[in-house]
């Protein structure tokens, strides 16, 4: 990574260089006067910068350098599946028949577009054990708010109208209660026990008439498997509600178990994580929702079907929610996840989880003795520590993360799961090797080693990134979120 | 048979279960119960090499019609529009695809910096003081300004008029459900919406009035005039709007809008089927603290030197859990980079150019299906898109342009049924003279067959 200065794109721009060609109008040119109203025509020009084709490529090459993704290095970045983004699926998805065809074309002229769809909705259903799968949401929270809409449809179907209370564990994410509110649903927390799963007399506690659904990843984001997933899936059901699978960690249980078999009654997948996206700096991702029999007449319109071979969009659907996206979701996502659903197959799949286990566990026992563990069984695809022996010793998991950034680490997820004090969540995936795993163990032991005999190493890191730590008070309390010229 | 992205050797494998102290892999998966334990193999297709993989998929792909083979005079909010081969070439860093949100600014300055320019440039276009760092699409913009709008005034009526793409309004539609908001939809007049309507219509209790601008058949909406009656109710001011056209519109923040939003598709973004494409979100300043969505902001590090963080986060999912009025976390950051790469590409000659040639190449289609005797409905300023009337039915009139080598215009009738028989036609420009010609040649010809077969 080069240090240097960056600046921005508006601070090169210089009056009259430009960086486009386009044919000059063919067509008899009419003062534009006389076709729009003056009112209406643009008076100042907007301030789009003036730079040279080298210079665009030049300033987006230097901000590329000072950027940290997968194929720079190890990113075990919990929770998120920083697994390798194959290379094939970036050229597929750029062959002219998937990126340029147009939406509202002629179902005729997009059959093939349509058949990748139908496949990997298809190949989705199998992996997850459920019925019927929607490309529609673009992304995860996406993804769970279209389920829990079709939850919400569902209940009022029955004439239930009363089920206003989502049931979500005290370890997930937060976008479970905001989806949920989105949803126009109340979420309830669910806590956890000292193994880190949910405690049964508490779900059977919170879980009543007015229960809608109760959310949960599994494994957790603690990366720990709900063994009792059974008994939660029957307190629910038994009180009407429905069971919903946040599908951002099934990296670990592809080929192993499946949602559907568990009693989930909706699931999510993230396409983006398990099925190598690529997560794009934050987006585009892809958040197919698979449901059971009882909830398809529910799913967003319209819905891809397969008759006598031929493709097409159903939208007489009086049950759907409706329409989540326009269009049919972020076919250019689901292009990259179906071309890696294909490199795999059955067995690759199945080894993907299989190694991703593996090798979550591997680092997990070689960290051990180091860091405090507060969960000591198996962990599934990733993991949780806590920094709490080094806070004693004045080194905060914050310091350690940065730390982690002066060896070419992207950190992993910390301060979340919220239940754990100064948490350190670590996800290596199954595509890195095990040279990296050792390398990435060696520099953990070292920080704390660190932590214990030069501490201030690690409290002021970074020390070889292009800035030192920002300052993000000041950027909240006086924003800044323009450019504006000087 | 062995997988190029899985490095595990066997020998690593047996390393790696000696140092957990277990024998099998099988004993890491021993708390899932057996009862839900999956022993079958999945039933979904096997594993292709990259030869065959690339083989079948290209297959798929030839069975699509595309616009880089035929002359596409298809809009309807999703356009074919010049890209520099710079964008792809840029979007093909890796260090850009291949990470994640930038919650790490000293790794993550590229892509941070990248987003406070692209959010710079949506305001330079929209004229509004803060943008977000993207949505999904126009679509899902759309219903979250309504989302916020309702919150802002705390009222429960959105109106939306039918001169809005119909796509977005159906997702308006099921996301003001999920919140239990009424949405009321005005009728247009003459392709525009209808102001003595839309007067009738709002009322103490409207949240928002939402437009589009250019509207879906391409008219320009008196803005001023729907400004006015908007802000007499004490209603947001929501306009959803190509930032394209903004090149050669005056923007609508010139006119009092306090939500702007719409997709950056036009910039550098394949149309790719109806996505990804890239939603925006711009507001007023007042607004700023409400934004749904990621911030960028500029601030400096410990050595007093610029840098950019994510911001407000306090706004988000992540911290205000269910107090939050959106749930929106990934959004679609690798395709605002393409339409900033595209945006400075253009740059402040270029976005007007291509702007006005959107409307020369427009204005000379319809006055040449006019000459060729064809009838256009609509007689208001538009941008880039026109709709004609066809004597014969549209689906007939699109097969024909079909063989002929032109995807034809989006059939109105599919969504306002009282439209039946009347083609929306884009003009982009990357349609010559040639191409429009030879459309209104195919055009004529069907009109005159159904003539004389009268």
């Amino acid at each position: 990574m080069r240090t240097e200065h960056q600046p921005l794109i508006f601070e090169l721009s210089t009056e009259g260089r430009v960086g486009y060609s386009i044919p000059s109008l063919d067509v008899p040119e009419i003062p534009v006067e006389t076709l729009l109203p003056s009112e209406y025509l643009r008076q100042e020009a907007a301030e789009l910068p003036e730079v040279s084709e080298l210079q665009i490529v030049r300033h987006y090459t230097a901000l590329s350098n000072r950027n940290h993704g997968v194929d720079s290095g190890f990113y075990p970045l919990g929770s998120c599946t920083m697994k390798y983004n194959p290379k094939i699926n970036e050229d597929v998805a750029r062959f002219p028949g998937f990126s340029s065809i147009h939406p509202l074309q002629d179902e005729e002229t997009v059959q093939g577009a349509m058949e990748m769809m139908y496949r990997l909705q298809t190949s989705l259903a199998e992996i997850t054990g459920m019925d019927e799968v929607t490309l529609q949401p673009a992304a995860g929270a996406h993804g769970e708010w279209t389920g829990l809409m079709m939850i919400r449809a569902y209940h009022e179907a029955n004439g239930d109208f009363n089920r206003t209370k989502v049931i979500v564990p005290d370890s997930a994410h937060g976008t479970n209660p905001a989806s949920a509110t989105v949803a126009g649903f109340d979420s309830i927390t669910v806590k956890s026990d000292e193994r880190g799963l949910v405690d049964l007399e508490d779900l059977k506690r919170v879980v009543g008439p007015d229960t809608a659904a109760l959310m949960l990843t599994n494994p957790n984001t603690l990366g720990l498997f709900e063994e009792n997933i059974l008994e939660m899936a029957a307190i629910i059901h038994e009180a009407g509600g429905k069971l919903y699978y946040d599908g951002a960690n099934a990296n670990a249980i592809l080929g192993f178990a499946r949602p559907g078999d568990m009693g989930f009654d909706v699931v999510h997948l993230n396409l983006h994580k398990t099925f190598t996206g690529p997560h794009g700096g934050g987006g585009p991702g892809s958040g197919p929702v698979g449901v059971k029999k009882d909830l398809i007449p529910f799913l967003p319109k319209p819905v891809l079907i397969k008759e006598d071979d031929v493709y097409r969009f159903e939208y007489n659907r009086p049950q759907s929610i409706g329409r989540v996206k326009p269009y049919y979701g972020n076919f250019g996502i689901n292009v990259r996840a179906f071309t890696y659903i294909m490199t795999m197959g059955p067995d690759g799949l199945h080894q993907v989880s299989e190694n991703a286990v593996l090798n979550a566990n591997y680092i997990m026992r070689k960290l051990e003795p180091y860091f405090e563990l507060p969960y000591k069984q198996h962990c599934k695809h990733e993991f949780v520590l806590s920094g709490s022996r080094q806070k004693k010793l004045g080194v905060r998991t914050l310091d350690m993360a940065k730390r982690l950034l002066d060896f070419g680490y992207h950190p992993p997820t910390i301060y979340f799961p919220l239940s754990v004090e100064e948490a350190i969540m670590i996800e290596p995936t199954e595509t890195e090797s095990k040279e990296t795993l050792d390398e990435f163990i060696e520099k953990m032991i070292q920080i704390a080693k660190e932590a214990e005999e030069t501490p201030e190493i690690v409290q002021e890191a970074p020390h070889t990134t292009v800035v030192k730590r920002l300052d993000e008070a000041t950027a909240a309390r006086k924003p800044i979120l323009r450019y504006q010229k000087a | 048979m062995t997988f190029r992205y899985l490095p595990m050797t066997d020998q690593d494998k047996k390393a790696m279960l000696e140092a957990i102290g277990i024998e099998t892999t099988e004993e890491l998966f021993q708390d899932i119960p057996e009862k839900v334990r999956f022993r079958g193999r999945l039933q979904i297709e096997e594993a292709l090499s990259e030869p065959e993989l690339l083989k079948e998929m290209g297959r798929l792909a030839a069975k699509n019609v595309n616009t880089k083979e035929y002359s596409s005079f298809l809009g309807a909010g999703v356009y074919d529009h010049y890209t520099s081969s710079v964008v792809n070439h840029m979007l093909l860093r890796s260090e850009f695809y291949t990470a994640y949100t930038p919650y790490q600014p000293e790794i993550s300055q590229g892509e941070l910096q990248a987003i406070f320019e692209f959010q710079s440039m949506i305001c330079e276009l929209t004229g509004m003081d803060v943008a977000n760092s993207s949505m999904y699409d126009g679509g899902t913009s759309l219903a979250e300004a309504a989302l916020l709008s309702a919150a802002q005034t705390k009222r429960k009526k959105i109106i939306v008029s039918k001169s809005v793409h119909p796509e977005s309004r159906d997702v308006l539609k099921t996301y003001a459900y999920g919140q239990n908001f009424e949405v009321v939809e005005v009728d247009t007049e003459n392709g525009l919406t209808s102001l003595s309507a839309l007067k009738e219509a709002v009322d103490g209790e409207t949240a928002c009035v939402l437009v589009q601008y250019p509207n879906f058949f391409g008219q320009i909406e008196p803005l001023k005039e729907i400004e006015s009656i908007t802000h007499d109710a004490k209603a947001m001011f929501v306009v959803s709007s190509n930032p394209l056209a903004l090149g050669a519109l005056t923007p609508p923040g010139k006119f009092g809008a306090d939500i702007v939003v719409g997709d950056a598709q036009p910039f550098g973004i394949a149309q790719g089927f109806g996505g990804p494409h890239c939603g925006y979100f711009a507001v007023s300043s007042k607004l700023m603290r409400k934004v749904p969505g990621r911030l960028v902001g500029q601030t400096v590090d410990e050595n007093g030197k610029r840098g950019f963080v994510l911001t407000l986060q306090a706004r988000e999912q992540h911290i205000r859990r269910d107090k939050a009025t959106s749930n929106i976390c990934s959004n679609q950051a690798l395709n605002a980079l393409a339409a900033s790469i595209a945006m400075t590409t253009l740059g402040k000659q270029g976005v007007k150019e291509v702007a006005m040639q959107n409307i020369q190449k427009a204005h000379y289609a319809k006055k040449v299906l006019q000459e060729k005797g064809l009838k256009t409905a609509f007689d208001g300023p538009f941008f880039n898109e026109f709709v004609v009337e066809l004597a014969v039915p549209v689906k007939d009139a699109k097969q024909k342009l079909l063989e002929e080598g032109i995807i034809g215009g989006y059939d109105l009738g599919l969504s306002y049924p009282e439209l039946s028989g009347h083609m929306l036609i884009a003009v982009t420009e990357m349609r010559t003279k040639a191409e429009i010609d030879r459309l209104a040649n195919v055009l004529e010809g069907l009109s005159c067959a159904q003539n004389i077969s009268r």
